[in-house]
């Protein structure tokens, strides 16, 4: 027997790969991609469907694909080409109550996947250092992209109540970077200049596009043996960066501005639509978050290819240099070292090491 | 007065200038034996408090020569590291754990720059450093004193440079740390992290040595009539997280601390306005502006007592409130006797 496998949000880089990577897998029987805009990349000769979650016309699409699988990656930080937030709120959550009362009358759903955030745990001083799944939040996201999930959040945790029979994974993402993610992470360390929180200096996690393609396979196929993939689990990569480690490794000089200017200018740039800086945002360059990983490993069974700092350097190669290029600076470090002493023939030779 | 300035400007030079580092790391390193001889240390006179800080950049900048014996070999070896350390910070290449513990910065550099404060300053004298375990998992539960939690850092840098497997303390601090800019940097950078049950529960678990303050505020901020009188111990989670854990419980009790900025009275409407738990009035603070904030340059003493086994108790013991309490009031007496022996023992305050 075949898999149907439904997926929504496909007009986006990650719904396309996935689209593409799923197809490739031997007891899928046919994809259905669903967004409200046809995608610019090819979805693999995976069937698309042009439909709006947030309309009730899902359930039909749903009905006549027969999923039994839905994978629901349209819960995203960052408005699709000309939307707006307002709309990106309403396709996160109404589109998400309208799948989920999709899924509910329909008999052939089995399983469903749905992409979260670690923003549901916001930052704050007060929080512990490590998030497990089970931290309940000190302060709970006030807007935006991370409130948006928590709601998401909410209404799967009853559709999971209400329909016992269907597995429910929610996997909870780190910020995902590689080559193509278009996050909002992304676009901020792709500014020339970085500008930070003065006095702070967050911890930051990863987790690479290949990585999220493969943990978002294994929660939509049944669990291997001694495996479960069903319930909610973050998904990071191992270790953690400071965000002062990221900007010298991307060799881009950092700006330290006092909060409430960072606040300001947060905004300013937000009218003015350069980039996504959200209040959530700024409060994750504040505060930082990390999550700790042992339900992904133990539990769901999934080991990341690529540690935090691999995914960073991956997605560095993919970033042009920056004004201040780590190479450029460790050479001048080694001229410096083979400068000044009569004996500095192995000096440089010693510093390499 | 005019000499005591000589602190921050002190710290500043070091922290500025990158050529100074290899020398004062080295001088850290090889000042580890020094320590080890305090009685002999301790004797020196000290009349003022300028000529201990004066010293402080002379003898780092001399000692090295004589500890690495040979002369040119060793000043090179130490530039080139030095310049490897600097190559490492500028390029990133270096790693934090998930509590954002930089331990290459923090040995190398905020180490010694508490080390001036800890060798010269408070003079501290470590006893029974070898209550600590070398490896595996333990809960160092002192007094708090002082005003600002500088006990707390003089207790990393007395379990680092004595401890023979030269171990890392890992302080619990209080929400407050982690909410001041640049504050909760350093903290974070020192292996510090917020005082509370998951972050103590998880570091035990990956056996480090966890440092805790369970008085919090109360002790810290207590005033001076009150030294050395141990304040209620929070809720004892302390207890718990090591019973949990199956980590043994060291009491640690430290003399000198309370005495570095005598409490006389509290601001209580300056400190809600700022958000602070209290707002300290000393002889000199506000009184004399930053030069208030000096600390006096009080002897210290810090003993490490006899670990306290968690391991014979069944697992559902953590439960227990009445365990807990006799577990809690246990450690707390042990401080509090042993407080009250080195009092004793202690000729004076200031040597």
């Amino acid at each position: 027997m075949g898999k149907v496998v439904l997926v929504t949000g496909v007009a986006r880089q990650l719904g396309g790969r996935f689209v593409r990577r799923i197809q490739r897998d031997p007891d899928v029987d046919r994809v259905v991609g669903v967004d409200a805009v046809p995608p610019e990349h090819h979805l693999g000769g995976a069937d698309f469907v042009q439909a709006d979650i947030r309309q009730p016309g899902i359930a039909r699409v749903l009905a006549e694909a027969g999923a039994d699988t839905i994978v629901h990656l349209d819960v995203t930080g960052t408005p699709l080409g000309s939307g707006n937030r307002a709309s990106l709120k309403e396709t996160n959550v109404i589109g998400t109550m309208q799948l989920l009362g999709a899924c509910q009358k329909s008999p052939t759903v089995r399983r469903l996947v749905v992409k979260s955030s670690t923003n549901v745990y916001g930052s704050a001083p007060r929080d512990p250092a490590v998030f497990t799944e089970t931290t309940p939040p000190k302060s709970l996201p006030s807007g935006g992209f991370a409130k948006d999930t928590v709601e998401v959040e909410g209404y799967v945790r009853g559709f999971a109540r209400r329909r016992p029979d269907v597995a429910v994974a929610v996997l909870r993402f780190a910020n995902i970077l590689g080559p193509t993610a278009d996050t909002p992470l992304a676009s901020y360390f792709s500014l020339p200049v970085l500008p930070t929180v003065f006095g702070y200096d967050p911890r930051l996690q990863f987790v690479h596009e290949d990585d999220v393609i493969e943990v978002l396979r294994i929660a939509s196929h049944e669990p291997q043996r001694g495996t479960l993939n069903s319930g909610t689990f973050n998904i990071a990569g191992d270790g953690v960066l400071l965000l002062s480690q990221c900007s010298r490794r991307l060799g881009r000089p950092t700006v330290p501005l006092l909060l409430p200017a960072v606040t300001w200018a947060g905004s300013l740039v937000r009218t003015l639509g350069m980039t996504d800086f959200s209040p959530e945002q700024i409060r994750l360059l504040t505060h930082g978050r990390v999550v700790a990983t042992g339900q992904m490993r133990e539990t769901l069974g999934f080991q990341p290819k690529y540690t935090t700092a691999e995914t960073f350097a991956d997605f560095a190669r993919s970033q042009g240099p920056g004004l201040l290029p780590p190479e450029a600076l460790a050479g001048a470090v080694d001229r410096i070292a083979a400068l000044p002493l009569a004996g500095g023939g192995h000096t440089p030779t010693q510093s390499a090491n | 007065m005019a000499d005591a300035k000589v602190i921050p400007f002190d710290d500043d030079r070091s922290r500025g200038s990158a050529a100074q580092r290899p020398q004062r790391r080295r001088s850290a390193g090889n000042r580890r034996p020094g320590t080890e001889s305090a009685p002999v240390r301790e004797v020196q006179p000290l009349p003022t408090r300028a000529v201990p800080q004066d010293d402080v950049p002379v003898t780092s900048d001399e000692q090295p020569p004589q500890g690495s014996g040979d002369g040119d070999g060793g000043l090179e070896r130490r530039i080139a590291s030095g310049l490897a350390f600097l190559r490492r910070r500028l390029t990133g290449d270096y790693e934090v754990d998930d509590f954002g513990y930089d331990e290459e910065l923090t040995d190398q550099v905020l180490m010694s720059l508490l080390r001036p404060l800890y060798d010269t300053y408070f003079r501290v004298e470590v006893k029974g450093v070898e209550n600590i375990p070398s490896e595996g998992g333990a809960l160092i539960v002192a007094n708090h004193s002082g005003t600002l939690p500088m006990d707390g850092l003089m207790m990393q840098v007395a379990v680092h440079d004595n401890h023979p497997a030269g171990r890392h303390l890992r302080l619990l601090a209080a929400d407050l740390v982690f909410m001041l800019p640049v504050v909760n940097e350093l903290a974070r950078k020192l292996g510090h992290t917020l005082a509370c049950a998951e972050d103590a529960a998880r570091l035990l678990e990956q056996g480090e040595l966890v440092g805790v303050m369970p008085e919090g505020f109360k002790g810290l901020g207590k005033p001076f009539a009150d030294r050395y009188k141990l304040q209620r111990f929070g809720r004892g989670g302390f207890v718990s997280t090591a019973l949990r854990a199956g980590t043994p419980i060291i009491p640690c009790s430290i003399v000198g601390a309370e005495e570095i900025y005598p409490m006389i009275g509290n601001a209580k409407t300056v400190a809600r306005l700022l958000g602070f738990p209290y707002f300290p009035i000393t002889p000199t603070f506000p009184w004399l502006g930053p030069l208030g904030a000096i600390p006096l340059p009080t002897k210290w003493t810090i003993q490490f007592g006899e670990p306290i086994p968690t391991d014979g108790y069944p697992p559902e013991a953590a439960e227990d409130p009445m365990l807990m309490f006799n577990l809690t009031d246990q450690v707390r007496e042990q401080i509090q006797h042993t407080l009250y022996k080195l009092l004793v023992q202690r000729r004076s305050v200031f040597f």
